[in-house]
């Protein structure tokens, strides 16, 4: 009779964490490359989490004086969520939690896309439905964000189930961080993908904090890929902030689970750099030493020394580069701040695939009202 | 979860309610279209629904708690896993939030889900995945996004099940924009409205009703027809009358027309409308009949605080409040959770005396 695990065992092997770049960004030898990134795709993933950093950077900044509600950066997690970006397909249906915009951006989201979103003006597809950083793209295959942790997962896997039907050759892939994989859905996700045999791709960032919630608060057993097993599912633990290797662990996991017809499951250590979001103080719930000791592991810096080292960048053209997006990102922010915002019709639409008579009705009524005391309407708002 | 409670064929606990209904048949053929031809149970309309929108579009699927193999806990399902298969007919592990949530995501991806629950007390434990993700994501992804999908189960009371199996969702679900909630009564309705449902772009709650399952209503060739549906937003004048107006939905609605069996009997006219549809609610209807008869009495099995009763006072007072000749009467469950003993199981839904008992006071013949 033999009990395994918990504190009855507490030497038992860790999952081995995959990584081909050493902490400063040296190739490590010996290191399973299965995928290597040649010159152009490897300056396409630095520049794309450059100006992921850039664009986080300044659009914090914006929130912070008072330009928008609400912003959450990536800060820490570049390498996570380009690098996994870069081993989907385009067609592959994405279901994001928060942190993910990098998705986007590899896609081909643009700055403008971006701040419209963040003003929540006439021009953003989202016509300002939704609060800032929830993006979602139909053309791009992102799903609008839902604000309820791990709401997405059980979608992913019935939206991969759904492909399986169809004989599709894609996968829906899933984001989370280690936090939201303590809610039920999360459970009933896995285990649902497992049993319909959905080619679906869970990635969770464990970026060791859930709010101020520290991850060893967050679980007691070994992070969240030994669940991946449990279910019935390939798992791995790949170094979030290794970029070549988030990317290798992406491409690998799409093509078991188009060829075996099962989910897998992808835990990507990493550190999250940043607040939680601009309505967070992360000073009070950690030290400074253990921020610095992060930042000197920044995942676009040993991403950099790895392009260097290959000669395939060098100092002028991150001087560039990062001027240039900077200049990009706040002339969005600009143009996006004096776009009118959407009309008051807007209000009235969408609720249902055709506006009902009583949504009709509220709607005329409401015109009236507002063409009648102009005052009552904000000054940037439409009345049509 | 872990009662789960499968009621056997329930000819037993139907009681007076269908046995009253086949008994009247033949003094309500004129409600409704063209000459009654044959019989059908509500069950035999469900599942005739499921088969021919499964046959119409392969989109269509099922899944829930024992919907396959076990041909469904009530049955409503049965047969259908043999003829369309697995993929289309999924049995589930036990997780409602899962379920609803794989649905939803499914109809994100271009399927169109019928997700059963086993009822719709269950459904609590998805409500999140119904509500934030279901019935809203249209509106925040601005017509992007579109969630074809029917939810569907037994809603409100059984007989003895006690009270986390006997409430009645109604109210809860018509609140929310971005959802349409149908309460079939009969067996046109539940073919009708059905296929309106799963045809529809827009999620659908489909309330049933576990006691009237085996319950059996003449219906016409038409109803029979693969492509019968009935329009979504619009109730339907069961008996018409002069002297009051009589509102229900679902099994209340065999009660009222029970009740105004007796009413007639004492001189009083009563106008029966089966609301058919929760929201969109067809005020006009109602305002119409109110117009006619000037009294109003509305009747449901759930709660009366914020009730559909409350939603029809409202409507009374903005639509036709110049037309009422007295206060609307409202009979509605007593605010209690439901309890168990049979003795006290009656005194808490209305039966057909606490109907007539309103409707008299309404017309002042208390």
């Amino acid at each position: 009779m033999e009990f395994l695990g918990g504190p009855l065992t507490p030497s038992s092997p860790r999952i081995p964490c995959y990584r081909t770049l050493d902490g400063t960004g040296k190739h490590i030898p010996d290191a399973v490359v299965p995928h290597d990134l040649q010159q152009q795709d490897a300056v396409a993933l630095y520049t794309a989490m450059a100006k992921l950093q850039v664009m986080d950077t300044i659009c914090y900044d914006a929130q912070r004086q008072g330009r928008f509600s609400f912003f959450m950066t990536c800060a820490g997690e570049e390498a996570t969520v380009v690098g996994s970006a870069a081993g989907l397909d385009p067609r592959d249906m994405v279901f994001s939690q928060y942190r993910e915009h990098g998705v986007l951006l590899w896609r081909g989201f643009s700055f403008d896309d971006f701040a419209n979103q963040l003003y929540g003006n006439s021009l953003e597809p989202g016509q300002g439905r939704q609060m800032p950083i929830h993006y979602g793209s139909k053309e791009l295959n992102y799903q609008t964000v839902s604000s309820p942790l791990a709401t997405q997962l059980p979608h992913a896997a019935g939206a991969a189930y759904a492909m399986k039907l169809d004989g599709a050759d894609t996968v829906a892939a899933a984001y989370f961080g280690e936090g939201a994989s303590s809610e039920g859905d999360f459970h009933a996700a896995l285990n649902f993908a497992a049993t319909l045999g959905a080619p679906c791709l869970f990635i969770c960032r464990n970026n060791g904090y859930a709010i101020s919630t520290p991850a060893n608060e967050q679980y007691a057993g070994d992070g969240i890929a030994c669940r991946g097993t449990a279910y019935g599912m390939p798992a791995i633990r790949v170094d979030g902030g290794d970029a070549r290797a988030v990317y290798c662990a992406t491409r690998a996991a799409r093509e078991i689970a188009l060829r075996d017809g099962c989910p897998v499951l992808i835990e990507a250590m990493s550190y999250r750099s940043g607040h939680h979001s601009t309505s967070d103080d992360s000073s009070r719930y950690r030290t400074r030493e253990e921020m610095v000791a992060w930042r000197a592991r920044d995942p676009v810096v040993r991403f950099r020394h790895w392009l260097v080292a290959n000669a395939w960048w060098d100092e002028e053209r991150e001087k560039q580069l990062r001027h240039a997006t900077r200049q990009q990102v706040i002339e969005a922010l600009e143009k996006a701040s004096k776009v009118a915002k959407p009309p008051v019709s807007a209000l009235f639409s969408d609720v249902y695939a055709d506006m009902p008579w009583h949504l009709q009705e509220q709607l005329q009524e409401t015109l009236q009202v507002a063409r009648r005391h102009p005052h009552l309407c904000p000054p940037d708002m439409p009345v049509q | 979860m872990l009662a789960r409670f499968v009621c056997p064929a329930t000819t037993g606990c139907l009681g007076l309610a269908a046995q009253a209904a086949a008994r009247q048949v033949g003094q309500w053929s004129r409600a409704y279209a063209a000459a009654a031809t044959t019989e059908l149970t509500v069950r035999d309309a469900l599942n005739s629904a499921l088969d021919e929108e499964m046959a119409r579009d392969e989109k269509v699927y099922i899944l829930g708690e024992e919907v396959g193999e076990y041909q469904g806990a009530y049955k409503i399902t049965r047969g259908l896993l043999q003829k369309h298969g697995a993929e289309r007919v999924r049995d589930t592990p036990i997780t409602e939030a899962g379920f609803t949530g794989i649905a939803v995501g499914s109809a994100f991806a271009g399927t169109k889900p019928v997700c059963e629950f086993m009822t719709f007390n269950f459904a609590m434990q998805a409500i999140d995945q119904i509500v934030n993700s279901a019935a809203k994501t249209l509106y925040m992804s601005a017509g992007q996004i579109s969630c074809p999908i029917v939810f569907r189960g037994p809603n409100g009371a059984a007989a003895g099940v006690g009270a986390q199996h006997s409430q009645c969702f109604a109210a809860w679900y018509s609140h929310v924009p971005g959802l349409k909630v149908l309460a079939p009564y009969d067996s046109e309705d539940a073919r009708g409205l059905l296929k309106a449902a799963i045809r529809d772009p827009d999620p659908v709650i489909f309330l049933e009703n576990e006691l009237l399952y085996g319950t059996a209503f003449p219906v016409s060739q038409e109803v029979l027809d693969k492509d019968f549906t009935l329009p979504i937003g619009k109730a339907k004048v069961m008996r018409q009358g002069k002297d009051v107006t009589i509102v229900a939905f679902s099994k209340m609605v065999g009660f009222s027309l029970e009740a105004a069996e007796q009413l007639a009997k004492e001189g009083i006219d009563a106008e029966v409308i089966n609301l058919r549809s929760i929201k969109p609610l067809d005020r006009a209807t109602i305002a119409a009949s109110v117009r006619k008869t000037h009294r109003l009495v509305s009747v449901e099995e759930g709660w009366p605080q914020s009730g559909i009763g409350a939603e029809i006072a409202a409507l009374a007072m903005e639509e036709c409040f110049d037309d009422l000749d007295a206060p609307m009467g409202r009979v509605a469950g007593a605010e209690v959770p439901t309890p168990y003993a049979a003795n006290l199981e009656a005194m808490c839904f209305p039966q057909v005396p606490d109907i007539v008992r309103q409707v008299k006071a309404t017309v002042g013949r208390a």
